[in-house]
């Protein structure tokens, strides 16, 4: 199946709840996103943001509900799909021991990508770490781990891209350099749904915001009142 | 097929590069290897230096089999840092080129291992390894691709888990069971003095059926096995 | 069909009440004496055992290929669970009957041994269920399934060591006198292995209610 023919402009879902035992991570949550929205989700720790995520990267299946990519259902979407999604962890996928040139190199070949020297210098140059491209990860600071992770999971010019806390230790100056990244990757017409408890940078970056909270989605309004005020009051609604 | 065998390769040859970097897999389990064939040798070896019969082979395979166990645990909670095997399943690479490519790094260090153990219990033992060298690498290669092939499945499996150190062998020993029983069977048969090169070449047929199934099988299962 | 089980509890609980009556009534065997009655309850319930792991192993691929539905997983694991009582069984009165036989407890024969390895193997499925967190369904699966796919290798490997254990093809020529009192514990512990089993499916089939109601109770 040719990368192209699993293009999607929209994604679907429906119905999803995943259950572990006792506890439900999600709790039949209905949501739609389209090519240039930029979702972030918001919500306390536990709140189910990353089981999200981890059903919207293909790799969790929902105990309940379907998602779907464009035409295509989750479950029968193959391995290609997986080519389409990108995915920035808490944990970032990276192999302390090897180069950040190395890491990159594995990435895009993983991803089966023409051209990945090319692709990878450019990598490099836009993590800000050409100098350090030779140098083990292991040795790297959470902020460059971080912006190197961050080009790890857009290598492959993904159509999803999936954030769970990005801005974790980013400086300033690196954080406006995401905060822009993401706004260019709005443009180009990817989807992206970003986790993250900072305010200030989830007001930035955001076309739409949804809370999760104890498992269920709630948009919230776009009217142009402060993202936190929004976040409160439909956190006191719910508790209400 | 080309492009899966490929992705294999790339997964396995990032795995040597890590560990040429550490070697501490090679370290550490090459001389768990030697300690536990010294406690082998303590345990069976008489007071007058003879070595009971068949003790050689049951020493080697059960080292082997512990050896094994700890290099798989090991490589895979290398995986487990940072998360990257998740970071290899999102990836577009097919189920089975992951489990391959894990596979094959898993093989390559069992075989460093048996470099240094095959002839330390011809050494220690009066193992008579040069009677049918071919055949006895082949007992080996066999036994040692039917051990990995089923560890590499559920050690992939069990990254997630809880208690996963202790699990794997729960899981592995019973399965791995008949690899046991012929490699010792086979090389007992090697290196008895009245050799009887037929039944070693019995044993040899069953570690090949059950490579061949075993194998199959996981590159069958993969895909569900891992996908969640 | 939980209403059938009752009923089949108490048919098995009266036909292995009855069942001593009609072992003592069996005429003694020859070699063995008395000894010999062992086997009237170990060969029932190595039967169930073979037919549980089996129900385990099926259970276990139609979950991995057929989309994970919870039904195939409970039938998995209940299957698995009896298989752990019923190899106990047989291999708790296989060396009362061996010590006899053979003069000590425990032989290595290729049937004591491909049931020990069986019967661990289903250990760690329930061990890896028990203890293995979030997702031990499909590793205990993938455990079943391997499991079944294992049996002829057991078996095959370990029947290369002489064979001393007697041939099951010697029941059908058992006289009547032995083979009624045989087939009836038969149906007995097969009625007691299908109430148990259709118990341990609604036990799980309640629990996992009871989790998705719980869970619906926090919300």
């Amino acid at each position: 199946m040719s990368a192209g023919a699993l293009d999607f402009d929209r994604i679907d879902i429906t119905d999803v709840t995943r259950q572990y035992g006792r506890r439900r991570a999600l709790s039949r949550v209905t949501l739609s996103a389209s090519a240039g929205d930029v979702i972030v989700l918001l919500g306390p720790n536990g709140a189910g943001k990353s089981t999200l995520l981890n059903i919207l990267s293909s790799l969790l299946r929902p105990t309940s509900g379907a998602v779907r990519y464009g035409d295509t259902a989750a479950a029968d979407a193959g391995d290609a799909l997986r080519g389409r999604i990108g995915f920035l962890g808490h944990e970032l996928f990276l192999y302390s021991d090897l180069t950040a040139r190395e890491n990159l190199t594995f990435a895009a070949r993983l991803y089966r990508l023409p051209d990945p020297d090319g692709i990878v210098e450019r990598g490099l140059v836009r993590a800000n770490l050409a100098d350090r491209a030779d140098d083990r990860v292991g040795g790297f600071s959470r902020g460059m781990r971080q912006r190197l992770a961050l080009e790890r999971a857009l290598l492959h010019q993904p159509r999803l891209v999936l954030l769970d806390e990005p801005f974790t230790g980013l400086d300033d100056r690196s954080a406006d350099a995401l905060v822009e990244r993401i706004a260019e990757l709005g443009r180009h017409g990817s989807i992206v749904f970003a986790a993250t408890h900072d305010f200030d940078y989830a007001a930035r970056i955001a076309t739409r915001a949804t809370v999760v909270n104890r498992g269920r989605c709630c948009e919230l309004p776009m009217d142009g009142s402060p993202l936190l005020t929004r976040y409160r009051t439909a956190l006191a609604v719910e508790a209400a | 097929m080309i492009s899966v065998l490929r992705s294999a390769w790339l997964i396995a040859a990032k795995d040597l590069r890590v560990e040429a970097r550490s070697r501490e897999l090679v370290y550490t389990t090459v001389f768990f290897a030697v300690t536990a064939v010294l406690i082998f040798a303590f345990s069976f070896v008489q007071e007058d230096s003879t070595v009971p019969p068949g003790a050689a082979s049951g020493i080697l395979w059960v080292t082997l089999t512990f050896s094994g166990t700890i290099a798989l645990t090991r490589t895979f909670e290398r995986e487990r840092e940072h998360d990257t095997l998740r970071g290899l399943l999102l990836s577009p690479v097919e189920r089975p080129a992951v489990y391959l490519g894990k596979l094959f790094a898993v093989l390559l260090l069992l075989a460093g291992v048996e470099a240094v153990l095959v002839p330390l219990t011809g050494l220690f033992f009066q193992a008579p390894l040069g009677r049918a060298p071919g055949l006895l690498c082949l007992l080996l290669a066999t036994g040692t691709l039917g051990f990995a092939s089923v560890g590499t499945l559920f050690a992939a499996m069990l990254v997630r888990a809880r208690s996963r150190d202790v699990l794997l062998p729960v899981v592995l020993f019973p399965i791995v069971v008949p690899v046991i029983i012929a490699g010792v069977r086979g090389t007992n048969a090697l290196f008895t003095p009245e050799t009887d090169l037929a039944v070693v070449r019995m044993w040899l047929a069953m570690l090949v059926s059950f490579d061949a199934v075993f194998l199959s099988l996981a590159l069958w299962t993969c895909g569900p096995l891992l996908g969640e | 069909m939980t209403r059938a089980v009752p009923v089949v509890l108490l048919i098995a609980a009266a036909m292995l009440a009855a069942s001593p009556f009609m072992i003592d009534a069996a005429p003694p065997e020859v070699t063995m004496g008395l000894v010999q009655k062992i086997f009237y309850v170990h060969l029932p319930s190595a039967m169930i055992f073979m037919v549980s792991s089996v129900m385990c192993g099926v259970a276990s691929a139609i979950y991995l290929m057929g989309g994970r539905s919870a039904k195939a997983d409970r039938i998995a694991l209940a299957a698995a669970e009896l298989a752990i009582v019923f190899g106990l069984i047989t291999l708790v009165t296989g060396p009362l009957w061996g010590r006899k036989a053979w003069g000590v407890w425990w032989v290595w024969d290729a049937r004591l041994t491909s049931t020990l390895v069986m019967w661990l193997l289903y250990w760690s499925f329930v061990l890896l269920r028990r203890f293995g967190g979030a997702g031990s369904e499909t590793l205990s699966a993938g455990v079943g399934l391997f499991g079944m796919a294992l049996v002829p290798f057991v078996y095959w490997s370990v029947n290369v060591w002489r064979t001393l254990h007697p041939m099951t093809s010697v029941v059908p020529t058992l006289p009547a006198s032995m083979g009624i009192p045989l087939w009836w514990d038969v149906v007995a512990f097969a009625c007691l292995f299908g109430a148990l089993f259709a118990l341990r499916t609604r036990v799980e089939r309640l629990r996992t209610d009871l989790d998705s109601a719980l869970a619906d109770a926090d919300e």
